[in-house]
């Protein structure tokens, strides 16, 4: 009887010490694999993560981390499926990425349902760290707020007083537009109205020449990926910008940049939190992301992926277990330090903090070699650039 | 001065005319698969990614050869038509005495590995199609800036299909061809070469698609999920039209454009599903679509 107690004790030792030597993690990218969003946040998203996780040397720190990829379609039922059996079935203890908003709101409530961890990099809405907020959600990149104070105040300044929005039809298109309207009303400028155009949309026509129509000085698009690149194109078409008004493109990523063309994209103003050509660091890793993703610069959704799983797997190093509470704890309480975002924090609403920038896309005669596109109009500190703590109205700030 | 609920006659002036605009890539498109399906019975549901090889051919000239959008606009829809001519001879000729669920099945297959194959290499954000500078610019219309570009896209589209409508209906050939669809074996004996006939129509069709994209290059972002939604338009527009009813199919073009655009205007959220609606209206009243022959 005694003999097997102490055989008990020493496997039950045995085994905590082998958890203390490897945790298994497993994070799930889920994204847009194959539509309008999959080359802003798709196969890169992966090949991101996995440069993180090597980048930290996780196997020799006894983490040893396997990374799933599954494409949401930009569907809200499709993404909650995968992100459910992730959870129950296959192990997933994070899930990384997703953008399109909608679906993003969807597994930030499955995430925390099941207590596990949620990295947002994709997604805009600032009702993730707003009415939505969750103990288990960082959202890392950018969102709503910040591309609204950052692109929206600037045109303000600018003179454009008066808006008009084009508009996505789904969550991020509307928490963009409202987050914007209340930018450009604080500034004492107006918003003439808005139409709603079905997601994705190709043919932008009829919605830019109600914007002509409405005679507003700012004409904001608050949509992403193949829809700017489509409004834009034919914004420039019917002649906008032309005709004497200025085009806010309210979020622009790199890669719309070129696929547009300087040509068709110079002199739009646009908020990021990251661009490859800003320091040292940057460029050597986007040369090496580079390389492994068909010759594509990050976006800043890639860079937020990177930065956010490297900072996850510290503080999985660092509590020793992959408990999401512990976890999520420790994430909060260490600052965030990365190559690519530089020094930061998490506030405890999940809005990660770092500075913003205000760029402006350079005339074909500045590029001076490839992906050569943005220039730095400003630096919008990480203290001014997101979201007050006490505005948000999440609940997890008292 | 009139209003309609609130909207000025200029606003509505100019959504008609952006209406049948967009309504001539819609009657082009449809025109390609009416004909297909008048005189193959075949579903072509690669249609769509023929219109994306369409604007890719265009972008390819222009970057690896240096060839402009008017070379183009002559050079890529023969091209494309070819392309179609192979995927004819090769495999769905095979398909002809099946039943039209296969070749709908072969040709969306097709398609989606057309369209992922461009994927792997183009990604999806698209590339740069400058327009040529006799495109560029614009007419102030009074109510509306037009740009030349649209301007083109309706002529040229208008010219194509009644050229198309000519030759079907009014031409010795498209005697031939139409009682080809009737009685093959009739007219083959009287010595025509229907399979040759049936592989022309194919490529003719696929043409056409290519045209639609050669238009579309300089207007909407070149990427290769480009046709992927507008197909499913498309058929919707050849079913209210009447499966293989050819001026069916550039009547509910123009017409579906038209309302189309008419609901951007006054329910913008809508604009994505209102073809649909109507589609379905037709199917329950006239099953055959609106120009259709009842069988």
């Amino acid at each position: 009887m005694k003999k097997m107690g102490f055989v008990l004790a020493s496997t039950a030792s045995l085994l905590m010490a082998g958890a203390a030597y490897a945790t298994d993690v497993k994070i799930g990218v889920l994204n847009d694999r194959s539509g309008i969003y999959a080359d802003i946040a798709g196969e890169g998203s992966v090949i991101a993560a996995q440069m993180a996780v090597e980048d930290f040397k996780a196997t020799d720190k006894g983490i040893n981390v396997s990374i799933v990829s599954a494409d949401h379609q930009n569907k809200p039922d499709v993404g909650s499926n995968i992100a459910r059996q992730w959870y129950d079935t296959e192990n997933v203890d994070v899930i990384a990425d997703v953008p399109t908003s909608s679906v993003a709101l969807a597994v930030n409530e499955i995430t925390k349902e099941k207590n596990k961890i949620f990295l947002a990099s994709g997604p805009a809405s600032s009702d993730l760290t707003g009415k939505a907020c969750s103990p288990n959600t960082v959202h890392w990149t950018y969102d709503t707020w910040a591309l609204a104070n950052g692109t929206g105040s600037a045109m303000v300044a600018q003179g454009g007083d008066s808006w008009f929005f084009v508009t996505a039809d789904y969550a991020f298109g509307h928490a963009l537009e409202r987050d914007t309207s209340a930018v450009v009303e604080a500034s004492g400028g107006k918003v003439l109205g808005a139409v709603r155009h079905p997601f994705p949309g190709q043919d932008f026509s009829s919605f830019l020449l109600q914007a002509q129509g409405s005679g507003a000085k700012v004409v904001g698009l608050a949509n992403a990926g193949g829809d700017t690149i489509n409004a834009v194109k034919q914004a420039s078409e019917f002649g906008i910008t032309q005709g004497g008004q200025a085009l806010a493109a309210l979020l622009m990523f790199i890669n719309d940049v070129h696929a547009l063309g300087l040509e068709v994209a110079q002199g739009l103003v646009l908020t990021s939190a990251f661009y490859w050509d800003k320091n040292d660091q940057t460029r050597e890793f986007s040369a090496r992301f580079q390389e492994r993703n068909a010759g594509q610069k990050p976006s800043m959704i890639e860079a937020g992926v990177y930065a956010s799983v490297l900072h996850y797997l510290k503080a999985v190093e660092a509590v020793g277990d992959k408990d999401a509470a512990k976890v999520m704890a420790k994430m909060k309480e260490m600052p965030t330090e990365d190559p690519l975002f530089g020094k930061g924090t998490i506030r405890a609403d999940g809005r990660k903090l770092h500075d913003m920038y205000l760029f402006r896309v350079k005339k074909p005669d500045q590029s001076k070699r490839p992906w050569d596109y943005f220039e730095t109009v400003a630096t919008i500190p990480a203290d001014k650039a997101f979201r007050p703590l006490a505005e948000g109205g999440c609940s997890l700030v008292k | 001065m009139f209003e309609l609920l609130g909207i000025p006659p200029q606003v509505l002036f100019g959504q008609l005319l952006l209406g049948l605009i967009n309504g001539s890539f819609y009657a082009v498109l449809s025109l390609g698969l009416a004909v297909i399906f008048g005189l193959l019975n075949i579903i072509n549901f690669t249609h769509g990614a023929q219109y994306m090889l369409g604007a890719f051919g265009a972008w390819m000239l222009l970057n690896y050869l240096g060839v402009g959008y008017w070379w183009a606009v002559f050079i890529v829809p023969p091209i494309v038509g070819v392309t179609g001519i192979v995927l004819e001879r090769v495999m769905i000729r095979r398909l002809y005495h099946l039943d039209h669920l296969y070749g709908l099945l072969l040709t969306f297959g097709l398609a989606l590995i057309i369209v992922g194959f461009f994927r792997q290499f183009f990604g999806v954000s698209g590339l740069p199609y400058p327009p040529p500078p006799l495109l560029t610019g614009g007419y102030n219309l009074g109510f509306m800036y037009l740009p030349n570009s649209r301007a083109w896209v309706i002529v040229a589209s208008l010219i194509v299909c009644l050229a198309t409508w000519f030759i079907i209906e009014k031409t010795r050939l498209g005697a031939y061809l139409r009682a080809a669809t009737e009685n093959p074996t009739m007219v083959g004996a009287f010595g025509i070469n229907v399979p040759l006939l049936v592989t022309l129509t194919y490529g003719f069709g696929v043409a056409l698609a290519g045209f639609a994209g050669v238009l579309a290059a300089p207007i909407y972002a070149v990427n290769p999920n480009m046709g992927a939604d507008l197909i499913i338009v498309v058929f919707a527009v050849v079913v209210i039209g009447g499966m293989g009813s050819i001026l069916g199919s550039i009547l509910t073009g123009f017409g579906l454009g038209l309302i189309e655009g008419l609901t951007r205007v006054f329910y913008p959220e809508g604009s994505a599903v209102v073809i649909f609606v109507i589609m379905a209206l037709v199917l329950l009243v006239k099953p055959a679509g609106l120009f259709g022959r009842s069988v």
